[in-house]
Formats: C-alpha cells, structure tokens, sequence
C-alpha cells in the first residue's frame, strides 16, 4: 500500500525522567533511546506507569526532572513540534465525535494549510483506501465499530507524514484478528513511512512480532531494554514472570480478590 | 484546597486563557466559517428564550409599578421605569442568566467531554492550540451576539410592559404616552452602558466556561460536575460583577 511520502525519521533521547503527581512518583530515573527509523515497544503490566510515560515524550506534560530530546531538541519546546513532526494514536482514538471521518483526517492539513483542497482530498482519499475506511469517511466517529475507529485513528496519525509516531495500547479492546490486523498495519506504515515509532503495549505478540527492541517496564521503572530475543532468552525472572505469566490460585492477593468479589 | 486560592487560581486561569486566546486572534478571519456556526448555535438556541422571557419581564415590570404607583396617579411614568430597568439593569443581567445556563453548560459540557475523552490532547499533538481552534470561535462568537441578544432583551421587555400598560383596564395607558414617557428619559447611554454590561457578562461568563471545560479530569460524572459548577459561578461572576461594572458606568 502506498499511503504515505518517506519522512525523514528523527532520533528520540530520553535522560533521566522523573514524574510525580504530588506525593506519588509515577516514572523513577527513565532513561533510552530510539535509533531512527526503529520500532520500540514499550510494554508492562497495567498502572506500570506507560502511559504516562507516553504524555512526557509527546510533550503533553512536563516531566518532574529530566529530559526527552528529538533530534537533540526539547520536546517540551513548542518550536520542536513545528520542526519536527509527531503524531500520537490514543488507546481510544480520541476521534473528534463533532466531525466526520473525513473531516478528522483533513483536519491537520486543514489547520496548517499545508496543501490546497483537492490535493487534501487525494491524501484523505488515499490513506482511507490503503486502511480500507474509504467507506466511513462520511461517517462520524460514534457511528463506527472499535476496530474501525482504531484504524481511524491510526489513518488521522499517519496522513500527518509523521517523523515520530506514537501507539498508546493500540491493540486493547480488539479481538484478536482485529489486533492482528491492526499490529500488521503498524508495521507496514512504520517501514513504508520511515518514520521513528514509539509503541506503548501490553500486548505481548503485538511488541514481540514487530518492534525492533524492546523495554519492560514495572512500576514506573525500566526493567529490562534488548531485542525481542534477546528478551525471550532473558534470564531476569521478572521478565519471564512478565511474558509467562503463572496464575497462582494459591496467591493471597488472588485469593483475597476472590473473596471480595 | 483553601477556597480563597481556589478562587484566585480559577481567575488566573481565565485570565491566561484569555491573554493566549487573543494571541491566535489574527487567525480569527480564518475561522470565519467556525465562528458563524458558534454564533448559529449562540443566537439560535438562546433568542427565543431571551425574547419570551424578557417580554414577561417587562410585562411584570410594568404590572407592579402600575400597582405600586396607582393611588399616586403615576402610572404615566411606567414607560419612563420600564425603559430604564430593562436597558440599564434587567436586560443585560436576565439575558446573561440565560445565556450562562444555555450557551455556558452548553460549552462546559463540549469541552469538557473532548478533554475527558483525549480530544484535546490529540489537538495538542497535532500541533493545534486548542486556545485558537476551541476558544477563540466561542469567545469571538459571544462578542458578536451577546450584545444582539441584549438589544433584543430590552426591545421586547419594552414592548411586554407596553402591552401590560395599554390592555391591563386599571392602568389602561395608550401606546403613545408609554412611548413618550419612556424617550422622555432615555439617553443613548443607558442603552450603551447596557450593551457594554451584556458583553462583559458574556465575555466572563466564555472565559469561565472555557476554563473549566478544559480543566476537566476524570469521567462522565466529573463533566456534569463541570457544567453545574460552571453555571453557578457565572451566575455568581454575573451578579457581583454586575455592582462594579454599574458603579464604574454611572
């Protein structure tokens, strides 16, 4: 498929991130780097703190102490957005409900006058074929199925053209065809694209089939960063806890759960 | 949080959303097509209920003083106390009022939602200031009709007390003497300093409701907890506001 021009894939620096909300650090001393061009998951279990981490490197929040820098530039530096092009795809689309598909894909290029009508048109037109939603685009966003709505918000992502793309759990709430599909379509847009990628999943095929490296995260710490491989053969029982999980009947936690319930 | 720095931190924060708000207004002639449907949605769901209850405003207006004053034999000045309440004070307050509980929970409740649902964080990273693509179509827009709003509040509360005046059999004053005794008084300046009450109303009463929609967090429940809060406190803005604004206007 052929949705998007080449971009020109920045690098991404995460040093020493530290976030709080009041007394409660989420994110202790988080450091790594995306290489350009590459696919870096990021999982972990749920409330381990990713997506918050995901709102500090989009610049959506201020981090406590330390710094993300793209291509060597602050991401909290409104100027670096306007250099540098990123885009974001919300676990649950965040799709503007007042608008149609159409209009939700048209609306950055809209905004930022980067092309004349008939040309935005072509784009939109392009990408919906390439993500098979040519026939919601006169739809509105609460007219559409999850996956649909998911591949929307993808659409709205990558009709940017952009240089550093972020997935917040882009699998969740998908069967698992749907999720199937969906990982496919990172994939394929992210190597069509060239683009920096940034997945944020807990979804253990989704990180594990397309990323380039991958990062564990564990209450609010990184606990493991290495190749996919590499973190299949990793020796860190924490990690293989993580991609093996053992239901323990026996666990108190479990247990007192159960009796709650 | 005490309520005193709540208080203080809810005005800084309109008071910034403004200052970056007028920062895009340059982009305003852009938005043209944007802030015509905001002025639509303004006008449209609130002229009906400002027009009808500002004509029994006026009616009532015209009902009581002609009861008060007419052992006096002074139900001659009923236009004179109709045209001056309605222009100078009823007017811009009631259509305030409205336009807080219909517009204000109306705007709380939109922008809320779109920052409880991520919306306004996808603008963000689109690299589109909600200030310039959220606020400024409403702020301008209000600027637009508020005042059109309270024309028409105080044309139609003139009109309900000359309708009270004229077939209520006790008062039975004609048209033309409700009419003379009310030009008798008015100035331009009562309608102006009206007209400038109403767009103050209306630019607080945008600022308010914008702020907390954007400052919602959490879920549905906290949205409707939003609206409730929003319209209360315009009404507050409104009726303290409205001292100092007449005071500073006469």
């Amino acid at each position: 498929m052929n949705i998007s021009n080449k971009v020109e894939a920045v690098s991404v620096s995460v040093k020493g991130l530290h976030k709080s909300y009041g007394k409660d650090e989420i994110l202790h001393d988080i450091s790594f780097e995306v290489k350009p061009g590459e696919i870096f998951a990021i999982m972990g279990p749920s409330g381990s703190g990713k997506s918050v981490l995901l709102r500090q490197l989009n610049g959506l929040e201020h981090p406590s102490s330390g710094e993300v820098l793209l291509n060597d530039l602050s991401a909290l530096k409104p100027e670096t957005h306007r250099k540098i092009r990123s885009a974001m795809v919300f676990q649950a689309g965040a799709l503007f409900n007042s608008m149609t598909v159409y209009e939700n894909l048209a609306l950055y290029h809209r905004e930022h006058r980067l092309y004349s009508e008939s040309e935005i048109e072509q784009k939109v037109m392009a990408v919906a074929e390439a993500l098979s939603i040519e026939a919601a685009v006169k739809k509105i966003p609460a007219e559409l199925s999850g996956g649909m709505r998911k591949r929307v918000a993808v659409a709205r992502a990558i009709i940017m053209e952009p240089q550093w793309i972020l997935y917040d759990e882009p699998t969740s709430e998908l069967d698992p065809i749907l999720a199937a599909t969906t990982t496919e379509l990172i994939s394929t847009v992210t190597r069509e694209t060239g683009g920096t990628c940034l997945v944020v999943t807990h979804d253990r095929q989704l990180a594990l089939g397309i990323a380039d490296r991958v990062a564990l995260m564990l209450a609010g710490r990184l606990r493991f960063i290495g190749t996919p491989d590499e973190m299949e053969s990793s020796d860190d029982s924490e990690v293989q806890e993580f991609l093996n999980p053992q239901l323990d009947l026996e666990n108190p936690r479990f247990r007192n759960k159960e009796k709650n319930q | 949080m005490n309520p005193v720095i709540k208080a203080l931190d809810g005005i800084g924060a309109c008071v910034l959303l403004l200052g970056r708000t007028l920062r895009y207004l340059p982009s305003a002639p852009r938005q043209f097509s944007r802030i015509m449907e905001q002025c639509l949605f303004m006008g449209y769901s609130t002229l009906p209920l400002v027009a009808i209850l500002s004509f029994f405003i006026g009616a009532v207006l015209a009902l009581q003083f002609g009861y008060a004053t007419r052992t006096f034999a002074l139900t001659d000045f009923i236009g004179s106390i109709v045209g001056l309440s309605m222009a100078r004070e009823l007017a811009p307050v009631m259509t305030a009022v409205m336009v807080a509980g219909r517009v204000g929970s109306s705007v709380t409740a939109e922008l809320g939602s779109m920052k409880v649902y991520q919306e306004v964080d996808a603008l963000e990273t689109m690299n589109i200031p909600p200030e310039r693509f959220l606020v400024l179509p409403r702020l301008v827009a209000m600027v637009v009709v508020m005042p059109i709003l309270t024309m028409v509040s105080i044309v139609t509360g003139w009109i309900g007390g000359q309708v009270v005046a004229k077939y209520v059999d006790w008062i039975g004053l004609t048209s033309q003497a409700y009419y003379n005794s009310l030009k008798s008084v008015m100035t331009l300046k009562d309608i102006t300093d009206g007209l400038i009450k109403g767009e103050l109303f209306g630019l607080g009463i945008i600022l308010i409701c914008c702020t907390i929609g954007l400052r919602t967090r959490g879920g549905p429940r906290e949205i409707g907890n939003a609206v409730t809060q929003a319209v209360v406190i315009c009404i507050i803005y409104i009726l303290i506001s409205d001292y100092f604004i007449t005071n500073a206007l006469l």
